[in-house]
């Protein structure tokens, strides 16, 4: 490819093929609905919703280099940010039944305010001691939210996510558009959907602008990279704060998503989740964490088909369990052989293709 | 004033459960650069060989906790020879992660072992009436006649056990470091990997070792915490070991003498916090607090109380 101008260099899809696929990709999902069944819609809905928080991991730890395992607390403050602002007024939670375009953006915003509060720690400490301490994070607001039963229904029984109204039409109920009839899950699926479009843009852009490029840097080499003139606290405080937009946003989407949301599940286990999605797709890619939400999303519908096939762990292990350490296992194996994860993977097969015949 | 008194001996003997797994936390740092945060299975997988000696098959205590040790020590030296070795001169996230992965693969196959319901460990001091009771006095009796006492100091003798155990553990190690071949070897390997190398210390041998000891004392404070305050081993145990993560980041990741202070430092923090804590920060505020006295502390010295700073090179 020989590009003739900067622009065409930076652009995010620069070859022809890049882009008839991704047009390609985006038909494919738009089209989905009306082939797949219910099931994997709502799985295929989910998956967009954890790649959104996904994108958002991979910006601060990918890119920035900051290790966060306190992913889950910023995607339960959107969470529980949303459920208040837009919960049913009469339901046992507290609830203020706002406008999508109200809470959506507030889940966001609370949550990148909370971390841009958080920022700070990451200017004093690195390494695995910020690890530990955003760990720490993540134990503070699991109690927290577990005591507050007003807000969060308390552990165990959760409470219901928010009404999801645009300007009056209703997301979770069966209507009409354009005459066609579509379902609540449906409705949810093109939701999840469009905000990952717009958000992954977004972050593409983020990674190639200036300020990607700061984030980098700090990645690499953080005192190079202040001598060179990139002011560390900021760019550390930039890449937390919009992270936790990402958290926030998905962690929103989340309680649309799930009919009840109780406390347990914004806890170490789901830090980790999204670690392992972005370890297994790719760290520093925006496609990376994408890829890898999908295939941790889709991986137990695909362990369950199987599970049958091989009886003697079949026996052992039940489903779930099985998934869980297959999860286990493919980070073990992608970190040691494939430390690009996924992406990596793929971008060996591309090149390979686009060098071949003369691949060697 | 009896309940302060009470509060510190509960929280010397908790602490020194997070003492013996900042240990082991410690010594795999200082010879590996990894945190190894696959220490909450290996834990409960040394309670359960354990347990499973002692009430399936009717093993003597100690016997038990001994193949308990030997069994867990196995298993970190098999898993360092077969995960840790080829991430050697991966950065060191790398590697944490990879024991993430173990992390989440052990705790299925442990949560496999315990079975449905909660193990006991079969502890022999664990009765009633194992206590020393100092001051106060005796206003009753129970149901099964043992005396009711007012305002005094328990003391659970197993607590003394554990914190005679942790002493004895401490005062071995250090013995083993300073004395002994191998250890002065693993010292030379956290000191420096190449020159340790150049001298003839095989240091894959030492990484093998550093897992191995690690996992002893890991199997230690699995016994510890199921004969503690909960007296069983269950799926939720193992939480108990993710509390020494503040215990080693307070003391200093890389500090053998960090990770003592910092395991009772926590102890204790956790200990009068629960009979000190306000109702207004809601119920079980102890077990959160580890981690707000880590913070504190790591405000004001980024690396750890005892850990050596990093030295950047640019």
């Amino acid at each position: 490819m020989l590009f003739t101008d900067y622009r065409q260099d930076m652009a995010n899809l620069d070859t022809p093929a890049k882009r008839w696929w991704t047009m390609a990709l985006i038909a494919v999902v738009v089209v989905a609905p009306v082939v797949v069944g219910t099931e994997l819609e709502s799985r295929l809905a989910l998956v967009f919703i954890t790649a959104i928080g996904a994108i958002g991991l991979n910006l601060v730890t990918g890119y920035a280099g900051q290790v966060s395992l306190g992913h889950a607390f910023f995607l339960g403050i959107g969470a529980y940010t949303a459920a208040v602002l837009g919960g049913d007024p009469d339901g046992r939670a507290l609830g203020y039944g706002l406008d999508i375009t109200i809470w959506l953006p507030a889940a966001g915003l609370l949550a990148s305010f909370i971390g841009l509060l958080v920022a700070p720690i990451a200017t004093r400490l690195r390494g695995l001691y910020l690890a530990i301490v955003t760990l720490g994070l993540v134990f503070i607001g699991e109690h927290f939210f577990r005591d507050w039963r007003n807000l969060t229904g308390g552990p165990g029984t959760g409470r219901a996510g928010p009404r999801v109204s645009l300007f009056g039409f209703r997301f979770d109920q069966r209507s009409e558009v354009f005459g066609i009839d579509l379902s609540a899950e449906v409705k949810t699926y093109f939701l999840a959907l469009s905000l990952l479009i717009v958000l992954a843009v977004v972050a593409r852009n983020i990674v190639r602008s200036r300020v990607g490029r700061a984030f980098a840097a700090v990645r690499d080499r953080d005192i190079a990279a202040e001598v060179m003139g990139v002011p560390l606290a900021r760019t550390k405080a930039t890449a937390f704060t919009v992270s936790s937009f990402y958290a926030g946003v998905a962690g929103a989407l989340l309680t649309v998503h799930t009919p009840f949301v109780e406390p347990g599940s914004f806890g170490l286990l789901t830090s980790v989740d999204y670690l392992a999605m972005i370890l297994i797709g790719g760290m520093a890619t925006i496609s990376g964490a994408i890829i890898g939400a999908a295939f941790l999303g889709l991986m137990p519908r695909v362990v369950e088909e199987f599970s049958g096939s091989l009886p003697f762990v079949g026996d052992f292990f039940s489903p779930s369990e099985l998934q869980s350490m297959l999860t286990g296992v493919l980070i073990i194996v992608f970190i040691v052989v494939e430390p690009r994860g996924l992406f990596g993977l793929w971008v060996r097969v591309r090149n390979y293709w686009k060098a071949w015949p003369f691949s060697y | 004033m009896a309940e302060f008194f009470t509060a510190t001996v509960r929280g010397l003997s908790q602490g020194s459960v997070y003492v013996m797994l900042g240990l082991g936390f410690v010594i795999i740092y200082r010879a590996t650069q990894v945190v190894n945060l696959a220490a909450p299975a290996i834990m409960v997988f040394g309670g359960t060989i354990t347990s499973m000696a002692v009430i399936g098959q009717g093993w003597p205590f100690a016997l038990a906790v001994l193949l308990g040790i030997l069994a867990t020590a196995a298993l970190g030296a098999f898993m360092e020879r077969l995960v840790m070795r080829p991430m050697v001169g991966e950065p060191p996230f790398s590697a944490t992660m990879v024991t993430v992965g173990i992390l989440i693969v052990m705790t299925q196959v442990v949560n496999k072992m315990l079975g449905v319901q909660d193990r006991q460990i079969g502890l022999p001091l664990s009765d009633r009436s194992d206590q020393l009771n100092i001051g106060g006095e005796v206003v009753g009796t129970t149901a099964d006649g043992l005396p009711i006492y007012l305002r005094s100091v328990t003391i659970f003798h197993r607590e003394l056990l554990q914190l005679a155990v942790v002493v004895v553990v401490v005062a071995g190690l250090m013995a083993y470091f300073k004395w002994s071949r191998s250890g002065i070897a693993m010292r030379a390997t956290a000191l420096d990997q190449e020159v340790a190398l150049a001298q003839g210390v095989n240091v894959g041998r030492m990484f093998g070792l550093s897992w191995a000891i690690a996992g002893a004392l890991s199997a230690l404070a699995g016994v510890m915490v199921a004969a503690g305050q909960q007296g069983a081993l269950g799926r939720t145990t193992a939480f108990v070991a993710l509390k020494s993560l503040p215990a080693i980041i307070l003391g200093g990741l890389d500090s053998v003498g960090g990770a003592v202070v910092g395991g009772f430092v926590i102890g204790l923090a956790e200990a009068y916090t629960k009979i000190y804590q306000p109702e207004s920060l809601g119920a079980n505020f102890d077990q959160v607090v580890p981690y707000l006295v880590m913070m504190l502390v790591l405000l004001v010295r980024p690396y750890g109380l005892f850990g050596t700073p990093e030295v950047e090179r640019v």
